[in-house]
């Protein structure tokens, strides 16, 4: 355990308007803590005052109206894949939470936590990105609605401003023709990823979403916009995989190398794309 | 601040970002529960909290407070329990030091899936490094004791 | 026909399981002792240099605090191993990144941490030496005169005369990386000074003898002023044999200096990136077979490195050399190895000690040649195993009845492997998953090399005590692998009464004999031996008039007919060679180059198997690290020092990933070993990567030669070929 305890401070939010106001005043927040904790081991977290927000009652609860499904941000990983609803209707997320480290770490590790830490290799992300997520996010002064795909800016830099909070994440319900998610990492389980994958496709419409490949996760447009109009053929599958290379940026570090990311990417797609010829 | 530990309460005056496994090894003298990496990765400070398996290196005590905690103290009485048992017969503990992690973890499977499949033991224990025994011996036990239950 | 034991042979359940399983085994981070304080490691940033400057922020109450530095050693500043060459703590001179250079203690561990990063060193940086070749070449001196820990050559016959005359001439290069021990339980001891001056060391090792004698030289103390004490111990593997000296000696300075006891705990990046690792190596082969298929000669280089002080480097160089020519009946050897030093934490033991390495190379060599002969893998071997009455390459005399080729067809038999290794030929064709079925035939030397065990001359006692229980007392330490209860087996076998009257007593240095490490797969074979001797010893002493207490000593006796040359390096190796064939079975992912081994058999004839559940446990053991050193486990290396060095990054097999192992026991029992036991820790961890591996090209028709074999490897190589 490397960080001195004592420049630290915890405590808990009593409601959402005491949280709210303990951020604005520099204050941040702490879910499950599955992310601030190995940090905090390792003697790499800043020291900081924190407040719980992992028993927020706004901050809990899935629920599903005709347009969306709308999760709690502290709704942890097993909560999110065991949800009937969920596997039904957005099987990409429960594979993901699936997929997120141990039991241990899906009991406690968070959706609204898996987001806000912003790491590029975030299981969750590209799966958001392809179900068009959108995020709630709450400060003493309102609140706001901003598209997943506009949340991230950047490495591990976000839209999201100190004082606010995210709440919750709505997925619009929808009809997709297929659906696929894979994560390629350094062993079956407990594995951080080494290249991310998601993709839904709907009658001229592909989404395609990576993570790991670039300083933060990804959409593809023109791939999607290609496959779009296009006949999935063996020659398109071929010329799809040339141009997702133009639209990530992999690299190479302690976990995989740019070359291997670049040619798994490909092979993903291809095998993504070879599911519906 | 209250921590109920294996049903028993117990007041710590502890910093609120202290590790929930230290305060059950010093404070609570429970040395049952392990640290063996600090990152949530090897299982062997998994504890119960609310019911729920949770590797305790990852909580902040003041999280805790408030919650079920369940230690392999609490787990174990004077006569080995049926995991136990199951664990002794087929030497799935070797150097022992993942094996109250495992045994939880093997509880909180078996929690969930009365006669688990192999592909689910191996999941339910994935997130519990052994480094002795190859893990075939658990997986042995674990069958056993589903078999038995 | 095999005997029926009360209980050897019999799947007894471990002895000390009980604690284990209810979370009551003391380790040493359970233990606190009263005014205990903390301790840690200060430790150099760069792999090469001078300590220019060491200053203190303001920040910190230095007053508080212990400090210990070289110039405080009472005695050597040396840790007593095998050369004089590494210190406790550096004073002036670098070689490697995360050498000790100061030790500090406090009672808050908080402000421990807190001072820990307010310690400022300066340094002039020396270039520094990562790399074998440029080690040989020694243009930058790193150690000593020339940058060479050891060097042995083995020979038998004479290969030069023989190329001429070889119908093919096969060569090959392969190499193995560090593979780091990874116990769950981090190194730790606690350290303490008693008001007679006497040093106590308690804590998580393999050797308390070792540890015994490091200190002696560091304090300058006897031995009966220096106890030792083991621990209940989670998991060691080698990675706990010397390193404990070091960390010892650490404690122990700091205990004396503060008059108080001193804890000193490693969390797991600072076990990781400072601890030893085992040996990466690269080996040779050049080959002259005939034209049916013979072994005519064989010439192998086999280089290691052994980082920046010497250890065990010369030892671990012995054993990798001295099984680099395998279970092969060969006229003509020459095998020559070189352990070098380079700017890296020094590398250590690791279940194996070379021969995983050395192996590793001539496995895949093996079906190399096979493929140059045109003949399947398993009749070559077959037309090469060694046989009763041939001799190895030191000249060692085959005396067991093993039929090493009946070995292997009994393991590929069951493994199905030649009709997996058919089907998947024709499977492969089609398809994004490729299988492959491959294997590895070797052995294990067990017990120390030649007169290592007549050098140990290791000491057993018993005592039998007027409680009506037995005390025995050896210095060989339970670390997983079932000492405890495979040393009950046998005394209680021996003395005809119940397990539950042996007690095995603790090793405490104070309380046991030295019965030598817990090393080289000795523990049964070797240890156990004395201890059947002595119990057969106390029961003829117990059967005559007597007075309880009966304590009877013995002493290891060296079996008949061993000779061994340490200058020519010929003669009987060892005592008695486990042997093994291993067979893998794998599917690999063509999208991914992700390999996952999926079926595994692991055959072995180890002589006697006095615990078949324990034995199995350790074979699956064994086997899982195997896998991992093959697959997984990859030291990233960055200026130096271990840039993994968390779980995370650094990844060892989970529950998901290991296949399903299935272990077989042949038994030939061993005259000389205990109850006709043979060594059987380290053989399992030197089967499975070539096995892999080999299955790997089988699937691929791709040859790798290094391990670990990842899928940023293994991928690129499967597009070259589908794009040829």
């Amino acid at each position: 355990m490397r960080s001195f305890v004592p420049e630290f401070a915890l405590t808990t939010a009593k409601d959402l308007a005491h949280a709210l106001h303990l951020l604005s005043q520099g204050t941040l927040p702490f879910a499950g803590g599955t992310d601030l904790m190995v940090l905090f081991n390792a003697g790499k977290l800043a020291p900081s005052s924190f407040v719980s927000v992992r028993k927020l009652p706004e901050l809990r609860g899935i629920s599903m109206s005709p347009e969306f499904l709308e999760i709690g941000a502290a709704m942890t990983y097993s909560e999110i894949r065991h949800h009937p609803q969920i596997c039904a209707e957005f099987p990409l997320l429960a594979q993901s939470a699936s997929w997120t480290g141990s039991i241990a770490n899906q009991n406690r590790g968070t959706l609204g936590g898996n987001i806000a830490n912003a790491s590029p290799a975030a299981d969750s992300s590209p799966v958001l990105l392809v179900y068009d997520a959108e995020l709630k996010l709450i400060s003493e002064s309102g609140e706001r609605w901003v598209p997943y795909s506009q949340f991230h800016l950047g490495y591990k830099a976000m839209t999201l401003q100190k004082r606010e909070l995210i709440t919750s994440i709505r997925l619009p319900r929808d009809q997709f023709a297929a659906q696929y998610g894979r994560k390629v990492g350094t062993r079956k389980a407990m594995a951080i990823s080494k290249i991310s994958f998601a993709a839904t496709s709907k009658p001229g419409a592909f989404r395609i979403a990576l993570g790991s490949v670039a300083p933060m996760p990804i959409r593809c447009p023109k791939t999607e916009q290609f496959l779009a109009s296009q006949k999935i053929t063996h020659a398109a599958v071929e010329e799809a995989k040339a141009l997702i290379t133009q639209e990530i940026s992999p690299i190479s570090d302690i976990r995989s190398t740019r070359d291997y990311r670049l040619a798994v990417t490909q092979n993903l797609l291809g095998e993504f794309l070879e599911s519906l010829l | 601040m209250t921590l109920t530990v294996n049903g028993q309460p117990h007041s710590v005056d502890v910093h609120p970002m202290r590790r929930l496994l230290d305060v059950l090894r010093v404070e609570l003298s429970l040395t049952g529960t392990k640290e063996g990496c600090g990152e949530g990765e090897c299982g062997a400070c998994s504890v119960f909290l609310d019911g729920k398996l949770v590797n305790s290196c990852l909580i902040p005590v003041l999280d805790a407070v408030g919650c079920d905690i369940v230690t392999i103290e609490g787990v174990s009485s004077s006569a080995l329990q049926p995991i136990q048992k199951a664990f002794h017969a087929a030497g799935a503990a070797q150097c022992g030091i993942c094996t109250p992690g495992m045994l939880l973890a093997s509880l909180e499977l078996l929690g969930k899936h009365r006669k688990p499949s192999m592909e689910q033991i191996r999941e339910g224990l994935a997130g519990n490094l052994c480094r002795c025994t190859g893990y075939m011996r658990i997986f042995e036990a674990v069958q056993k004791a589903s078999e038995d239950a | 026909m095999k005997m029926q034991h009360r209980f050897v042979g019999q799947p007894v359940p471990r002895v000390e399981a009980v604690s284990k399983l209810t979370g009551t085994a003391l380790y040493v981070d359970d233990l606190r002792l009263p005014g205990m304080i903390y301790g840690v490691t200060i430790r150099s940033t760069i792999p090469r240099g001078t300590i220019r400057e060491i200053s203190f922020s303001d920040a910190i109450p230095w007053h508080e605090f212990t400090m210990v530095r070289a110039e405080d050693i009472p005695g050597k500043n040396i840790v007593t191993l095998i050369f004089e060459d590494q210190p406790y703590l550096a004073a002036s001179r670098i070689n490697h990144s995360q050498e000790p250079i100061l030790l500090i203690a406090h009672p808050d561990k908080d402000l421990l941490t807190k001072a820990r990063k307010h310690i400022h060193i300066e340094y002039d940086p020396l270039p520094p030496v990562f790399d074998i070749d440029e080690s040989l070449r020694a243009e930058t001196l790193v150690w000593g005169t020339d940058n060479v820990f050891k060097r042995f050559t083995i020979k038998k016959g004479d290969v030069d005369s023989v190329w001429s005359q070889a119908a093919f001439i096969v060569e090959g290069e392969y190499s193995t990386g560090a593979q780091e021990q990874l116990y769950i339980e981090p190194n730790g001891v606690i350290a303490s000074i008693e008001t007679d001056g006497t040093v106590v060391v308690r804590g998580s090792m393999q050797c308390p003898y070792y540890v015994q004698k490091a200190l002696m030289a560091l304090f300058a103390l006897p031995a009966e002023k220096i106890r030792i004490i083991q621990m209940e111990t989670g998991g060691a593997f080698g990675g706990k044999e010397e390193y404990p000296s070091m960390l010892a000696g650490h404690a122990g300075l700091l205990a004396m200096k503060s008059g108080c006891p001193v804890k000193m705990v490693y969390d797991r990046e600072e076990d990781m990136a400072s601890t030893t690792k085992r040996h990466p190596s690269r080996t040779r082969h050049k080959t002259a077979v005939s034209a049916d298929g013979r072994l005519l000669a064989m010439d192998i280089e086999f280089m290691i490195d052994g980082g920046a002080y010497a250890t065990l480097s010369s030892t671990v160089l012995s054993r990798g050399t001295i099984h680099a020519a395998g279970p092969y009946r060969c006229d003509h050897v020459r095998v020559q190895s070189t352990a070098v030093a380079t700017n890296v934490p020094p590398h250590g033991a690791f279940r194996g000690f070379g021969a995983p390495q050395s192996l590793f190379a001539l496995e895949r060599h093996m079906d190399k040649i096979a493929r140059v002969l045109n003949l399947a893998p398993e009749e070559f071997r077959k037309r090469n195993l060694l046989k009763t009455g041939d001799t190895t390459a030191t000249g060692q005399l085959i005396k067991d009845p093993i039929d090493l080729p009946a070995l292997q067809s009994r393991a590929l038999s069951i493994a199905d492997y030649e009709s997996k290794r058919d089907r998947f030929l024709r499977e492969n064709r089609n398809g994004k998953i490729k299988r492959g079925i491959g294997f590895a035939t070797f052995f294990h030397g067990c017990g120390f090399t030649g007169s290592g065990e007549r050098y140990l001359q290791s000491v057993v006692e018993l005592e039998a005590q007027t409680d009506g229980t037995v005390h025995v007392m050896t210095s060989m330490t339970e670390m997983g692998q079932g000492t405890t209860t495979i040393l009950s087996q046998i005394a209680a076998e021996s003395l005809g009464v119940p397990i539950a009257c042996i007690k095995i007593i603790r090793p405490d240095t104070a309380q046991v004999p030295n019965s030598g490490p817990t090393v080289a797969s000795r523990t049964a074979m070797v240890v156990g031996r004395i201890v059947q001797r002595a119990a057969a010893d106390l029961k003829a002493a117990l059967a005559k008039p007597h007075t309880l207490p009966v304590r009877i000593r013995a002493q290891y006796q060296e079996p008949p007919g061993v000779f061994w040359d340490d200058q020519q390096y010929k003669g009987e190796a060892y005592g008695a060679f486990s042997y093994a064939t291993y067979v893998a079975e794998v599917s690999i992912d063509t999208l991914t180059g992700s390999v996952q081994v999926e079926d595994f058999v692991a055959l072995q004839e180890v002589g006697r198997v006095l615990n078949p559940t324990l034995a199995k446990g350790q074979i699956e053991g064994g086997v899982a690290q195997g896998v991992g050193f093959a697959l997984y486990e990859k030291v990233e290396w960055r200026d130096g020092v271990m840039a993994n060095n968390q779980m995370t990054n650094y990844v060892m097999p989970t529950a998901v990933d290991v296949p399903n192992i299935r272990v077989y026991f042949d038994e030939i029992p061993y005259e000389h070993g205990a109850m006709g036991a043979k060594g059987i820790g380290e053989l399992p961890m030197d089967g499975p990567a070539p096995a892999i591996v080999n299955a790997i090209e089988n699937a691929l028709g791709v040859p790798f030669n290094h391990v670990p074999l990842l899928p940023e490897d293994i991928l690129p190589a499967i597009q070259k070929r589908s794009a040829a």
